[in-house]
């Protein structure tokens, strides 16, 4: 929340615009173009789906900025997500907490960071539904920040940036292909979003209690908004909410993707999302199966009240594509998140064998 | 006007029928990763993505998910079509697979820093001809597998040679319906494994100079257990001497070194017709899983595992498991080239070089309250157990490797 600053206010300041804009009778609100939406087309540009205002990465009036109160580790880029849903309708949230997107929905979500071209993304993703279901597209953006190219093989851009703290960074950040985009947004073989799900979704300028001024843009998006409302579990907001539950909510959102029986690690036997109850499942004791190398000569998981002991710990804290977990999205360490999840160990009784 | 109706009529067959197979050529050279991984995505059902001669210098993992795509190189050897990983940032392995009817042949993938060609959930995959080799042989930096399809359905390895993966060469983890044969393995922990699986024929391969020539195991723990069904015949399984190179912690890091095949925790497993000699510790291993688990649903003991009709060379010299060398030095310096835990039930030795029991019917007591016996050949040693029928894989997979 604290840094993620340029992209978001950005945003804002567009959703802030939009309610000022109709109040005057101005021009009015400009749309997505649901006609590319909603066809198999898969456009060069990303400008030929009107989600931004020509020219630049400023979205539409019309579309829903929301956030993520524990969000996916993507080295340390800010992350500007929206909902595009098609005019007039509205989506649902589901028993599960998921939320359910209509037909010719579009998510979209920026990288960048604030030291890098100004804070302008550097690559959008959109995953669009459409009638043959999900549909993930890479884009990076065009040097010029007008517009961004397609780029379905995905590619390495070499970016430089200062974190909030003052720590400069040079990596070689991977946009993902249209493959990879699969291999983490796939459940039981069917491309679904990941973020949007109660108890993890935050929309700015809307209260705990479903009160402020972002209200009436929720009622205008969903069929029931009150089932938005309720505790999130922010992984680094100590005073909210207990280190297990920070930890199991890192876990959840930057693991459980694929580590889930529908997911595509489903082979591990590894199961990290927030519901999962079996320690073994978990991990804790649990004898790696196909982690090669990436078992640092450990022998457990998670090794209870060890995190050196504790594969998951030595994965993290790697860089080396054949050890590093999560496989995709990581070139950089999140130390923030390691040290969560060292201290969510070690403070697990020790295993008495 | 005639130009219109051609037009037309090149529309409506575009309609009538499916777009016809073509073959895309991608060639080795500048920006290979993404004019490979475009060619990838690109391609269609009926396709072949065709590479080039030459290195193939890669930095990303590739990734294949369209169903009934054809990758082909131009040969496995140097000379051919070599994907190269060795400069790889990102990714767990060289190639994932995770789209049906796919088949792999003709190229090379060396130095992955992760697996080497993975497939998940893809069914009825065929591996044909292809290398998959870490170039500076066995190191422990190395990935784990080599070629690792797993969770699916009709799984055809066939002439494959795999070298250097730091767990098992060729290795197939919870399917059903599989064949791995006339390949090799070499310098690989495991050559060849099989794991959590059903029904599998590994036949015609030669493993050498791995730790272990051919693994069948079944762990706790993971979606699919209760493996059985394994036939391992006709197999050439010699000189498995490479000490372990496998990172500690994966359970092939406990594969004593010296060892040809070796049967845990499975059922039904028949192990036939194989040539199996020069291994330290023994030439072929039944034993339960050894470790604690807490699951119900799983069954660590090996059952209905015969050997029979093998030809035994030397074994049992230099036994690399534990107290294995108090236990050659009981038997008078040698361990014979068979051995058995004691653990499980119905577990038949035909061959009459020499097998012995441990009589530890707990796999998890230690060597300390072994109490071995030699174990009595028995002459009609297949009849002792069920029989298994041969895997039989869709004709259209088989057509593929013809």
């Amino acid at each position: 929340m604290r840094r993620r600053a340029v992209l978001v206010a950005a945003a804002l300041a567009v959703a802030a615009l939009a309610g000022g804009s109709a109040l005057v009778g101005a021009a009015p609100a400009a749309q997505v173009n649901q006609a590319v939406i909603d066809s198999d087309a898969m456009p060069t540009k990303l400008s030929a789906f009107g989600l931004f205002q020509p020219g630049g990465s400023v979205p539409i009036s019309t579309v829903l900025p929301y956030e993520l109160a524990t969000p996916l580790f993507s080295d340390y880029a800010d992350k500007a997500r929206l909902i595009a849903l098609p005019a007039g309708q509205k989506a649902v949230v589901g028993p599960d907490g998921r939320v359910q997107f209509p037909l010719g929905t579009v998510l979209v979500k920026s990288f960048g960071w604030t030291s890098v071209n100004g804070g302008r993304p550097v690559e959008t993703r959109l995953l669009i539904h459409r009638a043959s279901g999900w549909v993930a597209l890479p884009y990076i953006w065009d040097a010029d920040g007008r517009d961004a190219t397609l780029k379905v093989a995905g590619g390495r851009l070499p970016i430089r940036f200062t974190r909030a703290n003052g720590d400069e960074h040079s990596i070689s950040y991977a946009v993902p292909n249209k493959n990879q985009c699969k291999d983490c947004h796939s459940q039981n073989g069917a491309i679904v979003p990941i973020g949007p799900r109660v108890g993890n979704l935050v929309f700015p300028g809307v209260g705990k209690a479903g009160a402020g001024a972002g209200r009436a843009a929720l009622a205008r998006a969903f069929t029931n908004p009150a089932a938005l409302a309720g505790p999130v579990v922010r992984w680094d907001d100590a005073r909210g909410a207990s280190l297990d539950s920070r930890a199991r909510a890192y876990l959840d959102v930057n693991c459980a993707h694929c580590h889930s029986p529908g997911g595509s690690a489903s082979n591990s036997g590894l199961f990290l999302g927030r519901d999962v109850r079996d320690a073994k499942a978990l991990g804790i004791g649990k004898r790696p199966v196909a982690a090669g190398r990436g078992s640092g000569g450990r022998d457990f998981a998670i090794a209870p009240g060890d995190p050196d002991a504790s594969i998951l710990i030595y994965r993290l804290e790697n860089t080396d594509p054949g050890i590093a977990m999560p496989e995709l999205g990581r070139g950089m360490v999140h130390r923030e998140g390691a040290a969560l999840l060292r201290e969510w160990i070690a403070s697990m009784p020790k295993a008495t064998s | 006007m005639r130009i219109l109706r051609s037009l037309i009529s090149l529309g409506l067959l575009g309609l009538a029928t499916p777009a016809a197979a073509k073959t895309i050529p991608v060639a080795a050279g500048d920006s290979a990763q993404e004019r490979l991984q475009e060619a990838l995505i690109k391609a269609e059902p009926g396709d072949t993505v065709q590479l080039g001669k030459g290195v193939f210098k890669l930095t990303d993992g590739l990734s294949l998910a369209v169903d009934g795509v054809t990758l082909r190189g131009a040969g496995a050897g140097n000379d051919g079509s070599v994907l190269d990983f060795s400069g790889q940032l990102g990714a767990g392995e060289g190639l994932l697979v995770t789209s049906d009817d796919v088949l792999l042949v003709d190229f090379a993938v060396v130095n992955s820093k992760g697996d080497g060609i993975k497939s998940k959930g893809a069914d009825r995959i065929v591996y044909h001809r292809l290398r998959v080799e870490w170039l500076a042989g066995p190191r422990e930096s190395n990935g784990a597998y080599g070629i690792y399809p797993v969770e699916a359905s009709d799984v055809l390895v066939d002439s494959v040679y795999v070298r250097g993966a730091s767990d098992a060469g060729i290795y197939v983890g919870q399917s059903r319906n599989i064949i791995v044969r006339d390949s090799i393995a070499v310098e690989n922990v495991a050559g060849i494994e099989i794991e959590n699986s059903y029904n599998a024929d590994v036949t015609g391969n030669i493993a050498t100079k791995n730790t272990g020539g051919i693994l069948v195991f079944d762990l706790p723990n993971l979606p699919q257990m209760g493996g059985r069904d394994v036939r391992v015949f006709d197999n050439i399984i010699t000189g498995n001497m490479t000490p372990n190179f496998a990172p500690k912690g994966n359970i092939v890091a406990s594969v004593p070194t010296g060892t040809g095949v070796l049967v845990m925790a499975n059922r039904n497993v028949h192990v036939f017709d194989n040539v199996i000699e020069d291994h330290g510790t023994v030439n072929v291993m039944v034993i339960g899983y050894r470790y604690p688990f807490e699951d119900a649903k799983y069954d660590p003991l090996p059952r209905n595992v015969v050997v029979y009709g093998n030809q035994h060379g030397r074994a049992g010299f230099a036994p690399a498991m534990e107290g294995g060398t108090e236990l050659a030095a009981a038997l008078g310096g040698a361990l014979p080239p068979m051995l058995w835990d004691g653990s499980g039930a119905n577990i038949i030795f035909g061959d009459d070089d020499g097998a012995i029991s441990l009589g530890l019917a707990d796999p998890k007591a230690g060597m300390a309250a072994a109490m071995p016996t030699p174990v009595v050949p028995i002459e009609d040693a297949r009849a002792a157990v069920p029989t298994i029928s041969p895997v039989v894989l869709p004709a259209a997979m088989e057509a593929k490797v013809k």
